[in-house]
């Protein structure tokens, strides 16, 4: 019996934690397509009823995947990427557009979403190329090739104008991080986060100053107090002679150029300086803050002309410079109102009115959460956090315990794309992440993501099934 | 190995982070931040206003002089609206495609300036005529977010007695603000009793809860109607006006300006009140108010103008009947006591002029007569009794008199508008003269001249006063309101502190004036079988021709009716104004006119004061 053999191997907390998650997430899509002016208590048109057939169909899927080899995951990755790439590529042409993105395919009464599909291949094949034992993030080719590979989908699904989906990958930085990415990447990363936010919120002057006195307080405490001491003095003092001349001459100083002009001069300084007293942190501190720089320029430009009006108000409402509860932030606000009133307890199964009257938007699929938060309280949405924080450790826990590094890579992929969507999901419907169209994973409506997630997941576990072999 | 640890650490801790701060941001959102429970009652929950029908108004007799009719505004939901074809839309609603952009422009800056809300309904089209409503219902099911409401606006049988009735119109901010049962593009009475008895007239709006989800659409009741209020419509008014009257005065005073008011002196009923020139109420009604209204608070003679309760004219010579009692009473004055009257009375180099008549005259005589200088006489014997240590006391004494027959201060009408008018006291005479002066200085108050303002209600109200031998009860306009009770200050009785006794000689005067012999100025006012007792007046004006007064009562022995007529630039009392009042009196006693008055009749209504003719 094989099944048995492979039952007693299988994670079962995994499962389990799987189960509860669907399961869950189908009584709240009953709950979120229930009218109370007419229930019915099974109607097959509807959503609900789909996604048992989803969900149906998804331990069908489990099956499959358990009954492959493993090392079918690593020999196939190649293909598998291929084939979502040609996939992501034609969609493009020959998509259907939904909410103005091109991401779609659709074949009679299925839909389907090659992104799905990307998600598991560029994870698989990452982890193959990773695993090898010559891979090192110190080799150039080695990267080159891991950066090309990585960029190509995104192209793609940026084409698509499927923005939410193509920052999914951005993610792939977390099992970087942990197979050798200097750390500094994700520092810059995480900083280049926050400059990005803060560009919007304030003048782009004022972030890059905050950039220049932290690179410098850098140096200062890393290298040579007097060399950078003596360039912040020349720095100021030129900004200030210039300001002087600027104020007599009766004109106004044009600050952003001044200060970009002044940061040259200086880094320029540094660099002599540091190149002839060899002082290496130099280098570094210095790409960090022209990085961080280029980021707030960048951002400016495309939110102030990339972005349509739409898109910008919605960045804007987000960021709370605009209280506009009617406009751009309906949607957030009619969400945050639907969890907020669900208090501790919730108002208890079907008693939801903010979800059933559709005042929430997309509320079987995006915003499956102000279900559970209206309905279920905070009980509800701590157990729902609790579960994906839980779940994620546990891959990561598993990822950890694997004998081979490639089943080691795409654990950590995996928990990286539960992570990115459970943040940016959860975080869209409380106010804290911007309205991109991601689902939840296993809660969302829709057999596309079902399917994908269930995939994703189950890989993973068919390959830890494998934990002690090495696979390659 | 120590290195990889450490960066599962990291990310470790990065997943905990987020799970921290979402479960923070959730407890903040869901169990410590009570505002979103609210917002969420109140965005499934939708009040349906319910209109109640305004309470209708009828007169004394029981006719109906204001009704409602149905209205029908047309709303919007912004959130709904959805690309539709316009030129559909504009021929059903009658309008030009620049008049539609001009309603979504206007739509679209109340939405900017948060005046209205994109997610309730707001007035898109006030006031559909029946043919806009009739082809638009057809058509509506083409327009999302379009709906039409049903309101009541008022419907005015007569053309008559707008100003007593007043209007509704939209409440303003500061109505609101003042009173919260009222929303935007509620309508709340303007003016008039509209205005006064709003409280009994509006009813109460009723309230549908109902569910409804985001689109508006009605999900049901809300918790099956528990909290649902029904509308109260209004209550019904009645008037004491009579409106036959009411009309039959406007007529006379048509082409006139000035004002007639008569009142029932034995309950202070206001019997009919008119402002010349007037308007037609129906001219506020509606669409067509704002047009209308501007056309009439421009026009320069002031249609608008309340002028029985607003307007402020010296008395003139009916004044010398109060003058004759305050003697009476003060004890410088008997019936029989005579003066002499040359053309008037002189002090030295002062005169003050009088018409020819017999001479010496009584009491009774002197008001037939109507004769300056008797008056003058009176007068300053009343401020120069001896009683009186100084000119200012004795002055003052006098001037509680007036005080006491209603003068110089709100009667207290329904109308909260009314004027006071003016009546001096030693003060004003003491700033004025530097606290020189004597009763000759002030002596033209004797003939109801000088620094004495009186509105027309006042004087009406003081022939009130002389038909009811010595008290009044404060005029006023409401007689009924349906399941209540009128207020009770209308009940109480004025006395003017002067015994009943006195006012005999001066109603004989005031009889004698229109009955009696030559000499007596208020012949004109003579109504065959009805005696009535009149004095007449001339206001000075000092910016042209003076104003004709008259007031009167009748019959004399039980009065029904007493009136006070202002012609304005009418000349001589006798010229309009008795006439006037003779002919409201006998419309009201007898219902018709006698036909060998009709002359009389067809002279005033055709009379024109205004432009030029006289």
């Amino acid at each position: 019996m094989v099944q048995n053999k492979y039952s007693k191997k299988v994670d079962w907390l995994t499962v389990s934690i799987y189960l509860i998650m669907v399961i869950f997430g189908w009584f709240n899509i009953y709950a979120a397509n229930y009218n109370p002016e007419n229930p019915i208590f099974f109607d097959p048109e509807k959503e609900y009823a789909k996604q048992l057939i989803w969900i149906g169909l998804s331990a069908l899927i489990i099956w499959v995947l358990l009954m492959t080899d493993s090392k079918f995951y690593v020999a196939f990755s190649y293909f598998l990427y291929g084939l979502s790439v040609f996939l992501l590529f034609s969609v493009i042409f020959f998509g259907k557009e939904i909410n103005g993105a091109k991401s779609w395919f659709e074949l009679g009464p299925v839909r389907f979403q090659p992104v799905e599909l990307a998600k598991i291949a560029t994870a698989l094949v990452m982890s193959r190329i990773m695993s090898r034992h010559d891979f090192s993030f110190k080799k150039p080719a080695k990267v080159a090739k891991i950066i090309g590979l990585w960029a190509l989908p995104v192209l793609c699904i940026f084409l698509q104008n499927d923005t939410g989906s193509a920052l999914v990958f951005f993610v792939f930085i977390l099992p970087f991080y942990r197979e050798g990415l200097t750390s500094s990447i994700l520092v810059f990363g995480i900083m280049a986060a926050i400059v990005a936010v803060l560009t919007l919120v304030y003048p782009n002057t004022l972030i890059i100053w905050l950039v220049v006195v932290g690179a410098f307080l850098f140096l200062f405490m890393k290298t040579d107090k007097k060399v950078t001491g003596i360039g912040a003095a020349v720095l100021l003092g030129g900004f200030t002679l210039a300001l002087t001349i600027y104020s007599i001459l009766g004109q106004t100083l044009r600050w952003e150029i001044f200060t970009v002009i002044g940061m040259v001069g200086v880094s320029i300084y540094l660099l002599v300086k540091g190149f002839v007293k060899n002082l290496k942190p130099v280098i570094p501190a210095l790409i960090f803050m022209w990085s961080l720089v280029a980021v707030t320029f960048t951002v400016d430009y495309f939110v102030d002309d990339m972005l349509s009006d739409y898109q910008r108000n919605r960045v804007y409402v987000l960021l709370g410079f605009k209280d506009d509860p009617l406009g751009a932030g309906y949607n957030v606000n009619q969400s945050k109102i639907a969890i907020g009133s669900g208090g501790l307890t919730g108002k208890g199964y079907l008693e939801g009115t903010q979800t059933k009257f559709d005042f929430v938007p997309e509320q079987s699929t995006d915003f499956i959460f102000c279900t559970v938060g209206e309905e279920w309280g905070y009980l509800g949405t701590f157990g729902v956090v609790f579960l994906y924080v839980f779940l994620i450790f546990r891959l990561i826990y598993l990822a950890e315990k694997q004998h081979s590094p490639f089943s080691r890579i795409y654990g950590y992929c995996v928990a990286a794309i539960f992570f990115y969507h459970f943040t940016i999901n959860i975080g869209m419907t409380i106010g804290l992440a911007p309205v991109i169209g991601i689902p939840l994973p296993f809660f969302s409506y829709g057999g596309s993501s079902l399917w994908g997630f269930t995939t994703l997941l189950f890989i993973f576990l068919k390959l830890d099934t494998d934990r002690n072999e090495l696979i390659r | 190995m120590e290195n990889l640890n450490r960066r599962t650490l990291v990310i470790g801790l990065i997943v905990l982070t987020i799970g921290i701060i979402f479960v923070i941001k959730l407890f903040i959102l869901q169990v410590y931040d009570p505002s979103y429970k609210y917002s969420a009652e109140s965005n499934t929950r939708r009040e349906i206003i319910s209109f109640p029908a305004r309470g209708l108004v009828y007169d004394r007799n029981g006719k109906l002089i204001v009704s409602n009719q149905a209205d029908y505004d047309l709303m919007v939901v912004p959130r709904e609206l959805k690309p539709m074809d316009s030129v559909t839309f504009c021929n059903s609603l009658e309008i030009s495609i620049e008049e539609l952009r001009s309603l979504f422009d206007d739509m679209n800056g109340r939405l900017r300036n948060k005046k209205i809300s994109r997610i309730k309904p707001s007035i898109f089209y006030k006031q559909l005529s029946a043919k806009q409503y009739g082809y638009l219902q057809e058509k509506l099911y083409k327009f999302d977010g379009f709906f039409v409401q049903r309101r009541t606006l008022r419907k005015y049988e007569y053309p008559y007695a707008a100003h007593i009735l007043g209007y509704i119109g939209e409440v303003g901010p500061q109505d609101i603000e003042r009173d919260d049962y009222y929303i935007r593009g509620d309508y709340n009475g303007i003016n008039g009793v509209e205005s006064t008895y709003e409280k009994f007239l509006r009813g109460e709006k009723g309230f549908k809860y109902v569910l409804v989800d985001v689109h508006g659409r009605q999900k049901g009741s809300f918790r099956d109607g528990e909290y649902d209020i029904p509308a109260v419509a209004g209550k019904d008014i009645k008037l004491t006006i009579d409106i036959d009257l009411q009309k039959y005065g406007e007529e006379l005073m048509q082409n006139k300006i000035g004002s007639i008011v008569a009142i029932d002196p034995q309950s202070g009923e206001i019997l009919t009140m008119i402002s010349s020139p007037t308007y037609d109420p129906s001219l506020m009604v509606g669409k067509k108010r704002a047009g209308n209204f501007s056309v009439l608070s421009t026009d320069s003679l002031k249609p608008l103008f309340n002028r029985p309760i607003m307007a402020w004219y010296p008395p003139g010579s009916t004044f010398k009947t109060i003058n004759a009692l305050i003697g009476l009473q003060e004890g410088v004055l008997t019936p029989d006591t005579k003066y002499e009257c040359y053309m008037g009375y002189s002090v030295g180099r002062f005169h003050l002029g009088c018409h020819s008549h017999s001479s010496p005259l009584n009491l009774r005589n002197s008001i037939s007569h109507s004769c300056n200088a008797y008056y003058c006489h009176v007068f300053r014997n009343i401020i120069d009794n001896k009683k009186y240590a100084t000119v200012q006391e004795g002055f003052d004494a006098w001037k509680n008199y007036l005080v006491k027959f209603g003068f110089g201060h709100r009667l207290g009408t329904d109308f909260s508008n009314e004027i006071r008018g003016f009546v001096p006291n030693s003060a004003t005479y003491d700033k004025i003269y530097n606290k020189s002066w004597s009763s000759l200085t002030v002596v033209s108050l004797a003939i109801g001249q000088g620094e004495l303002l009186t509105t027309p209600v006042q004087m009406a109200n003081m022939a009130s006063t002389l038909a009811n031998k010595g008290y009044y009860y404060t005029p006023h306009i409401i007689k009924d309101i349906e399941h209540d009770t009128i207020p009770s200050r209308f009940k109480e009785i004025h006395e003017t502190g002067i015994d009943t006794a006195y006012y005999r000689p001066v109603r004989d005067g005031m009889e004698m004036a229109v009955w009696g012999g030559p000499g007596s100025t208020a012949t004109a006012a003579r109504v065959p079988g009805i005696t009535i007792c009149g004095k007449t007046g001339t206001a000075q004006n000092p910016h042209g021709e003076d104003h004709s007064v008259f007031i009167a009562f009748a019959p004399k022995d039980d009065p029904k009716i007493a009136i006070a007529v202002y012609v304005e630039n009418g000349g001589f009392g006798a010229r309009w104004a008795a006439p006037i009042s003779s002919l409201m009196v006998e419309k009201y006693l007898k219902g018709e006119i006698d036909p060998s008055r009709s002359w009389l009749e067809t002279r005033m209504m055709e009379g024109n004061l205004i432009y030029g003719t006289k």
